[in-house]
């Protein structure tokens, strides 16, 4: 494709005034937007600041309440994803659309010319997939693969259309530091033919490294647009945020007590066909400690939670301690009699009922835990509504939970607000042994540092915490010691200082210590 | 008499199969309607309404058709638009459709029934042994075994079979490619309403010929165990109707020979047989929970 | 035109308490509209159908003998379906119960005691649990769906009632009709007051809708019911155990349509034959939808769907419309409040075009 210089000073896309109303809300206001042909432009901003909004309208999936979006200078509706393909606007999911009963190959077909043979589209996403690095088997069920095939998948099925423009949504979020790097190399490669792409990313190192023009959104308007290789992660943070976010403080001399928590050998199988197995797992966290425990989502992070929380009881008793005691067959709520407390990944569902109000889904975590406060009525339990009242307003008090009216249902608070409220209601009764699993996932940045802050805080006082986590970034400031799960395995401990990025990055991919170098077997 | 007892399976199969394959293409698209012993009923009623008022039994069939698909709209219309409870909704199409049959159908109480003659396949009727099973049947049974072979194609070679598998497997996903997702299960039900009106009509024009009130006799429910114990795959659900029609069939002459059995126990049968196959198919949690279409009986809003 | 839905921030407060009655209104006007198609006056036969039987004494007695397995039935479907169990065979379950309950007086019609009727009442109870536990046990045991199970059983419980009734159990000096004997004046659930036949079932209903409320209300156990009817996860992270559930709910359900089923029996034919119950059990679910599956609420509908059957019964008599018509009725009501329950949770918007004219209906 050859672009004459006329075509050259017109932008791909424009977008001017784009306005997007949910009721009274507005989760996206007035913004403008300009992408040039042959560019990748990072769109910046924090979780809620309306990214996804913003380019679920450039593709069809939202319509704008109000504004213009130009294509090739030319004033356009996306009445759908339709349109935006047939414009030459392909996309790359956060949350991946694919359907895990189906092949690769149907996934692909799913958006492509239905005249298309699905024997023709295997041989194109075969082919298209070598030359950019992808390796894909079209024959492969997505509910085999992991998330990293999952994604190219993704990508392949945006490149096989043929656009003009790429929109990437938070796309190295479920990658290791290697395969992040695999991915800049297609960005690039996607550059050097013309074509242009949207990187949308709340990482500031990635857009600085690959990245030729930054759009910044805060609170659904454009703050700033610039040149992020001229930038500062600071002053890149600044735009994000607004103001400077509470830094999050370590005291580094902590002082570590007794072993607190104790996974030995733990090993449990699947329980569905789309779980993991954990393998000779074990770990020990001492009071004062905070492990974190890095990995790829989908590596068995769920079932260890599962595990030590006694959702789901394990068979041998021996395999999981707390402060001393053997409790693998105990169920959820012994445990916390024992001084565990829990936080699960899902808010909703989960962690907390959303049609329910917040004092009950205080109600669901210390039932037992504070039966002598919350039931009366000895074998009849009847609830003390006021005492779990007054221990709910406790609790939104210490943590600065944000909610409408007195007791709102758990649905209508902000996700950060929620999840602020889920960490209070288990430091409200001093747990010795936390763990957390995904603790600021999907969370803003105001709530995730002081939710980190409260963790550093706990540990301080001598509690053990388990952080599950695969924010890098997260692990880095919270972290005394770090391990890390994939495939259903740990890998030993390390020291939070001792380990770096790139050793980090080796682990997540699966890559042992303990397993011999292949090389060495091709030597001679 | 061999012969003659597989043609009776083979009438108390149809019904079974028809609109156990419709409910199956239903659920395929993610909506679970239990609501097929109702539809099934309108389509009786229909179906013998107007087979009376026309003198036509062809007529009445397309009437059963009808009566079955527009029926279906008020489900597809509360559980798509109005994004009611599934199950409940289902419940609550049953209730009326036994309701509102009953009474549309008061005039027609006792009155002799006009029955779908068989079409006869001039040689081919002629083959020994199977000919006449199999080539001189009435209509419905030829649709039937149409229903399967277009089903099966539908759903494993075409590309709107796929999308309605992918709607059916993951909604929210399929509304972020571009697929319409309400449109897609509104189709799909309606082709449930249709195919269980198709049923009810077989009923009423071919296994009874007269029109008697609740005459689906829990036959729908049974339609909708098919579709779990075939997996959701119109082959199996073949076979699944011609062991039910052979169960039913079989109490039936066991009653006729008067063996020592009371006659309650034998009509029994059947309900208990399908208890006995859902248990079966259900104990294996593996095969159930990869089979079962992922967005089964939950609720879509599409956010704009 | 189309229709789009906005999730409210919280419930309504409003909808909640007006959604039942915007139901029952509009199956009204429905009402009107069917039978003016029927060539009846609309206004008389609402009139025959609601309102006369509300005017005498002998059919307030009646009301209360139609509503009383009605409420007792829906209270029990009430909690099953809030914990998210799906019980669709209270009319088995019913029907075991009557079986069960009738025991006594069938095997022993000379054993004279005021014990006979706590016995019967008992044994009612334990048969239509012990029969609710077949789904309960399949469910918790193999996984198999408990719609389609309980369901099933309600034609087999039907059948070994008819079985008994034309077998075993029929009354030898009946002239050969399918019943049994009469059965002993200690077994007769008493009458209420002097005035008409209602019996005590209605109290047994009455008490059992409070109690359920009580629990729904005020303690723990309620509170599980709620939590894991909204989410089983969630339910489990409390270490409440989803399973056990399962077995209270089938188990509560089972056994207030057994006693339903032996009060009815006992209170109200006096005699066990083969056609003893006009569909109470499919008709509670409905009563258990329209009261919100709130059993106070509970006690309201079952009035209401009691009216509907003594309404069919009256329309026959004074305007000589088939009394199926009040199966339409309460098929409708279902449908209705089903539709008038989204209003609850979205707020509800015509749009007229594509260009996105609106009209906010509420």
């Amino acid at each position: 494709m050859t672009l004459s210089d006329a075509a050259l000073a017109v932008p791909l896309l424009s977008v001017r005034g784009l306005t997007k109303l949910f009721g009274s809300f507005a989760a996206c206001r007035d913004i403008d937007l300009e992408i040039a042909p042959g560019e990748i432009h990072a769109l910046l901003g924090e979780n809620g600041a309306g990214k996804s909004t913003l380019v679920k309208m450039l593709f069809g999936v939202l319509q704008p309440s109000d504004g213009q979006i130009l294509w090739k200078g030319s004033p356009v509706r996306i009445n759908s994803p339709g349109e935006a393909r047939h414009l030459g606007i392909g996309m790359v999911f956060q949350h991946f659309s694919l359907f895990e009963a189906l092949t690769v190959a149907e996934n692909i077909a799913l958006s492509l010319d239905p005249k298309v043979s699905l024997a023709r589209i295997s041989d194109e996403a075969a082919s298209l997939s070598k030359a950019y690095g992808l390796p894909l088997d079209p024959k492969a069920h997505v509910a085999d693969l992991s998330v990293g095939e999952r994604q190219r998948i993704e990508i392949v099925r945006a490149l096989l259309q043929n656009p003009n423009l790429i929109i990437l949504d938070e796309p190295t979020s479920v990658l290791t530091p290697q395969e992040a790097d695999r991915l800049f190399e297609t960005l690039l490669q996607l550059r050097q033919e013309g074509k242009s792409v949207l990187y949308i990313s709340h990482r500031l190192e990635e857009v600085r490294r690959i990245c030729d023009r930054a759009t910044v959104l805060r609170h659904g308007k454009v703050t700033g647009t610039c040149d992020p290789r001229h930038e500062t992660p600071a002053s890149l943070a600044r735009m994000m945020v607004g103001s400077d976010v509470a830094q999050v403080h370590r005291d580094e001399r902590s002082s570590v007590g007794n072993l607190a928590l104790e996974v030995n050998d733990l090993s449990v199988p699947a329980r569905t066909p789309f779980a993991v197995s954990l393998k000779n797992v074990s770990m020990q966290v001492r009071a004062g400690e905070i492990l974190a425990i890095a990995g790829i989502a989908g590596n068995g992070q769920g079932e260890l939670f599962d595990a030590l929380s006694g959702e789901y009881p394990v068979a041998t008793g021996d395999a999981i301690l707390i402060r001393g005691k053997s409790v693998g067959r105990l169920g959820i709520n012994d445990r916390r009699l024992l001084g565990a407390g829990f936080v699960p990944e899902e808010r909703h569902g989960h962690a907390a009922v959303s049609a329910m109000p917040l004092s009950d889904n205080l109600l669901i975590a210390r039932s037992q835990s504070d039966r002598r406060a919350f039931l009366g009525g000895g074998p009849l339990s009847i609830i003390r509504h006021r005492a779990v009242g007054s221990a709910t307003r406790r609790i939104c008090g210490a943590m600065d939970v944000r909610k409408s009216g007195e007791d709102p249902l758990a649905g209508s608070l902000s996700g950060g607000n929620l999840q602020k409220f889920i960490v209070g209601r288990e430091l409200d009764r001093q747990p010795s042994v936390l763990v957390v699993n995904q603790p600021t996932w999907g969370v803003d940045a105001g709530a995730a540092s002081r939710i980190r802050q409260a963790l550093i805080d706990l540990a301080k006082t001598g509690s053990a915490i388990v952080v599950i986590s695969q924010d890098l970034d997260e692990i880095f400031e919270v972290a005394t010691t770090i391990a890390v799960i994939s495939e259903g395995r740990l890998s030993q401990m390390y020291s939070a200082g001792a380990l770096s990025l790139e050793r980090i990055g080796l682990l997540m991919g699966g890559i042992h210590e303990k397993k011999s170098i292949p090389e060495t077997a091709h030597a001679h | 008499m061999f012969e003659a007892i597989l043609l009776t399976v083979i009438t108390a199969a149809t019904p079974l199969v028809v609109a156990a394959l419709g409910e199956l293409v239903t659920e395929r698209s993610g909506v679970l309607n239990l609501g097929v012993e109702g539809m099934m009923i309108m389509g009786a009623v229909s179906a013998f309404a107007a087979a009376q008022l026309t003198g036509s039994p062809y007529i009445g069939v397309l009437a059963g058709i009808a009566g079955g698909a527009i029926f279906s709209l008020l489900f597809a219309f509360l559980t798509l638009t109005l994004v009611a409870n599934q199950v409940a909704t289902g419940l609550a199409l049953t209730i009326l459709g036994l309701g509102l049959s009953g009474q549309l159908g008061e005039a027609f109480v006792g009155k002799p029934g006009i029955k779908l003659q068989p079409i006869v396949f001039p040689v081919l009727s002629d083959i020994p042994f199977l000919g006449r099973v199999l080539f001189s049947q009435d209509l419905i049974f030829y649709l039937s075994i149409v229903l399967v072979i277009g089903i099966n194609w539908f759903l494993f070679r075409s590309r709107t079979g796929l999308k309605m598998r992918a709607i059916g497997d993951n909604h929210a996903s399929a509304h972020a490619l571009g697929i319409n997702v309400i449109r897609t299960r509104y189709l799909a039900v309606m082709f449930g309403g249709a195919c269980a009106g198709l049923a009810g009509a077989q009923l009423s024009l071919v296994y009874t010929p007269q029109w008697v009130e609740n005459m689906a006799a829990g036959r729908g429910w049974i339609a909708l165990a098919l579709v779990v114990f075939a997996s959701w795959r119109p082959w199996r659900l073949l076979a699944g109707g011609y062991l039910f029609g052979a169960v039913t069939i079989g109490q039936l002459h066991a009653q006729a020979f008067g063996i020592g059995v009371p006659s309650q126990l034998l009509s029994a049968l059947p309900y208990a047989a399908t208890i006995v196959v859902l248990v079966i198919i259900s104990h294996n949690r593996r095969t159930t929970l990869i089979n079962t279409p992922a967005s089964l009986g939950k609720p879509f809003v599409p956010d704009r | 035109m189309r229709i789009e839905l906005e999730k409210r921030a919280g419930l309504s407060p409003m909808f909640s308490i007006l959604s039942p009655l915007l139901a029952l209104v509009l199956t009204l006007i429905f009402g009107a509209i069917m039978f003016w198609l029927m060539g009846k006056s609309p206004v008389g036969a609402l009139h025959s159908f609601f309102i006369e039987p509300l005017l005498d004494v002998w059919s307030l007695h009646e009301l209360a003998i139609k509503a009383a397995p009605l409420i007792l039935i829906g209270a029990g479907l009430s909690i099953c379906y809030r914990s998210n169990n799906w019980n669709i065979g209270a009319e088995g379950q019913f029907t075991i119960g009557a079986i069960t309950g009738s025991i006594i007086p069938v095997m022993y019609p000379d054993w004279h005691s005021p014990l006979i009727l706590p016995l019967m009442l008992t044994f009612g109870l334990l048969g239509g649990a012990a029969y609710a536990a077949i789904p309960a046990l399949l469910k918790t045991r193999f996984n198999t769906n408990e719609i389609l199970t309980s369901l099933m059983l309600v034609y087999i419980a039907q059948l070994y009632l008819d079985w008994l009734m034309r077998g075993p159990w029929r009354d030898p000096q009946g002239y050969n009709f399918p019943q049994t004997k009469a059965f002993q004046i200690e077994a007769v659930l008493p009458e209420l007051l002097g005035s008409g036949r209602a019996h005590w079932g209605i109290v047994f209903a009455l008490v059992a809708a409070v109690a359920l409320w009580f629990m729904m209300r005020f303690l723990l156990k309620g509170f599980e019911v709620a939590v894991l009817g909204q989410s089983e996860r969630a339910g489990r992270f409390a270490g409440f155990s989803a399973r056990r559930m399962v077995w209270f709910s089938m188990l509560l359900s089972g056994g207030l349509a057994g006693l339903a089923g032996i009060s009815e029996v006992s209170g109200s034919i006096g005699h066990l034959q083969p056609a003893i119950s006009p569909g109470y059990g499919f008709t509670a679910i409905i009563v258990a939808f329209l009261g919100r599956l709130n059993p106070l609420g509970v006690i309201a509908s079952g009035f209401v769907l009691a009216l509907t059957y003594l309404g069919g019964e009256a329309a026959q008599l004074s305007i000589g419309i088939s009394e199926k018509i009040s199966r339409v009725f309460q098929g409708l009501l279902l449908f209705f409040v089903l539709s008038c329950d989204t209003l609850i949770h979205y707020r509800i918007r015509l749009m007229l075009s594509a260009a996105g004219t609106r009209e906010a209906k509420g």
